[in-house]
């Protein structure tokens, strides 16, 4: 979806081809899980209840498991070409990571401080950062957007999100 | 003509001035989410389900679907004007329409994709209507046998008409079954594959998915390409509006074909996207300006985007009437469904027919007042792609991360996002598509239900799946497409093979 004019001139990290034979080796492990977990459920025939609990995964992971391998093998034996084009470059890489890691942390934040916080942090750090933006513009941003979303779900929709101290400290 | 009357009654339930609002509303939200990356139609549903819960189901589904409305008009948009689809099914729209608008043509450009969008819409949403009664009356006498068919057939359709390779759409539907299986065994009330942890025993909602695979996936690949927008501005003016729809008429075959694509395509899951491309490419084969596609010509803006409408709103045949979302939309729109306590399926024409029919009815409505809302108001929408990425970015994920917390009120949920965020910017790299996995996470259980059922009816007998000329041409159809790819590949092979030697 994405033009890849700008791969050419940045240095490739990894080519599509690893990515493909990492993600086939990922979902032959996911089947593996799947079929060990099958296999203690039982995936045989039981009276008066039919296929037992672990018969409609087990046939899944089977599935799971064999076009996996046909992606794995199609990917180690590709001709060079098409496969070899870049996955993803270095410095688009760092890009994503820059927002990949962030996203964690906010994740992490939320438990500890509450919805609102984070995502005010959150959103201050990212425009100040990432963006470059000044700190009135991240600031007022940072504070719309969580005042917005507490007006639109706890009085408005009564949807409760997760608070933390400052909002317990306030009454809610 | 039955079909009339309901559809009357239709109308006198939708159209109330508190519908009306919602109406508007929703097709606003919708063109929003249409616009802005990272948000689309299934995870922009997903996030504002919530908000509905505390709605009567008509008004909450009228709401929703004209967001999906809105998504489906807002993509053509930034495909047109910044060569950027919005949305996986503009894809298409942006062969012919960027160039037209390159050339001062954008409001051309986007009339006709506006227009295109209403024509497929309102033709999906007549063949709704008259077909859908039918399908569910049908479907009333169906057990499950039947539902295990058709809904083998829906998965066999991704397989047999998708673009990729046929290998990784198992896998990534495989994928979806085997998350969908986590958690509490319907039938024997055994955990399965939860391994003692107590954050897994609720398995994997698929509208969190929903929401970190097409959402947070988006985002990150936004951030990877290092966007910024650089567009044509736009006003449409009235005499390019009436001398676009002067062209129209001329173009009545590629509109009817786009129309019939968009239809089949969206009724059996082939989705939009698929449409949309399937339709350009026909367009291009059987025009007369053939040669001139991709350099500006109108029809390629109206084959893809009719064809993607069209598909886009006939997704929701099989949801009301089998239970079966023809796309991920769809999808949501069931989950919705099932939260404020409906049972999607042939029943639900009998017992909500008010629901129902309030439904259709607005789809007829909301179309309209999209079409017109659209063409006053792209000044307006063009103007939220200046905000700068690094403001819209950090809110869109804050947005996400609260559509995920209040599927469930988990913080695991939004862990997961995060996760399938990741999961879908590598599989959407890696052309794995992401529809069959949604699906499958959605259908799941039903499918295994409905496959245990049947087997408990036959005790252990698969010929259940061919004991009736019903049952058995569906499965005989599924398995056609499950192995069209291999067939197809047969035929190249022996094609080939004589002018080798």
């Amino acid at each position: 979806m994405h033009g890849n004019d700008s791969s050419g001139d940045e240095m490739s990290l990894v080519t599509n081809r690893t990515m493909d034979i990492a993600v086939a080796l990922l979902l032959l492990l996911v089947s593996a899980v799947v079929i060990y977990d099958s296999a203690r459920l039982g995936f045989d025939w039981r009276e008066n209840e039919g296929p037992a609990s672990g018969y409609f995964p087990f046939y899944i992971a089977l599935i799971l498991a064999s076009s996996s391998l046909v992606n794995l093998l199609r990917a180690l034996f590709a001709r060079h070409g098409v496969d070899s084009e870049s996955f993803v470059s270095r410095p688009a890489f760092m890009r994503v990571l820059a927002v990949l890691i962030p996203a964690f942390i906010f994740v992490a934040v939320i438990q500890l401080l509450g919805l609102y916080i984070a995502s005010a942090l959150f959103i201050i750090a990212f425009m100040l950062t990432l963006g470059r933006e000044s700190i009135i513009r991240s600031v007022a941003v940072g504070v719309t957007i969580p005042l917005a979303l507490f007006v639109l779900f706890e009085i408005w929709f009564l949807v409760p999100l997760p608070k933390g101290p400052v909002e317990n400290f306030l009454g809610y | 003509m039955e079909e009339i009357a309901s559809l009357m009654q239709g109308f006198a339930v939708a159209l109330t001035p508190f519908n009306l609002l919602l109406m508007l509303v929703g097709i606003l939200l919708g063109v929003i989410i249409g616009v802005l990356p990272g948000l689309g139609g299934a995870n922009g549903v997903a996030i504002l389900l919530p908000l509905t819960f505390s709605m009567p189901p008509t008004s909450a589904i009228i709401m929703l679907s004209c967001i999906y409305w809105g998504a489906l008009f807002g993509g053509a948009i930034t495909s047109i004007l910044f060569n950027i689809p919005g949305e996986p099914w503009s894809v298409a729209t942006t062969f012919d329409g960027h160039p037209m608008a390159q050339k001062g043509k954008a409001d051309e450009a986007l009339t006709a994709a506006f227009t295109s969008s209403f024509v497929g819409a309102i033709v999906a949403v007549i063949v709704i209507t008259f077909l859908a009664p039918l399908v569910a009356r049908f479907a009333l006498k169906f057990g499950p046998p039947e539902f295990f068919a058709v809904q083998f057939l829906t998965f066999a359709s991704f397989i047999g008409m998708g673009k990729g390779s046929p290998f990784k759409t198992l896998a990534a539907m495989c994928l979806g079954f085997a998350l969908a299986a986590v958690g509490l065994d319907n039938v024997t009330g055994q955990l399965r594959m939860t391994f003692d942890q107590e954050m897994l025993l609720n398995g994997f909602k698929f509208l969190v998915a929903v929401i970190g695979l097409f959402g947070i996936g988006e985002i990150l690949s936004s951030m990877e390409s290092g966007l910024n927008f650089s567009g044509a501005h736009a006003k449409i003016r009235l005499d390019a509006v009436l001398q676009t729809w002067k062209q129209m008429p001329r173009l009545w075959f590629t509109f009817l074909r786009s129309c019939i694509i968009g239809c089949w395509m969206g009724i059996t899951p082939g989705g939009a996207t698929p449409a949309s491309f399937m339709s350009y490419g026909l367009a291009k084969q059987f025009s007369k300006n053939g040669k001139n596609f991709g350099k500006g010509e109108i029809e390629g803006v109206v084959a893809p985007e009719t064809a993607a409408h069209a598909a886009g709103t006939s997704a929701l045949l099989p949801m009301l009437t089998l239970g079966i979302p023809g796309s991920p939309t769809a999808a949501v729109l069931l989950g919705g469904l099932l939260i404020w306590g409906l049972q999607p399926g042939p029943m639900l024409f009998v017992e909500q027919p008010d629901f129902v029919w309030g439904l259709i009815a607005s789809m007829y409505l909301g179309n309209v007042v999209g079409l017109i809302l659209i063409l006053t108001c792209v000044p307006l929408f063009a103007a939220i792609l200046r905000i700068p990425f690094s403001i819209i970015a950090p809110i869109i994920l804050v947005i996400c991360a609260v559509g995920a917390y209040t599927v469930n009120n988990s913080i695991f949920d939004v862990w997961m996002m995060v996760v399938f965020g990741v999961i879908g910017y590598v599989f959407v790299k890696l052309s794995y598509p992401l529809p069959p996995l949604v699906l499958a996470l959605v259908l799941g259980d039903m499918a295994e239900g409905s496959f245990r059922q049947s087997m408990l009816i036959s005790q252990g007998d698969l010929s259940v799946f061919f004991s009736n000329w019903l049952v058995g041409s569906i499965m005989t159809l599924g398995l056609i497409l499950l192995f069209w790819p291999a067939l197809r590949w047969l035929i190249t092979l022996r094609r080939s093979k004589p002018q080798h030697a």
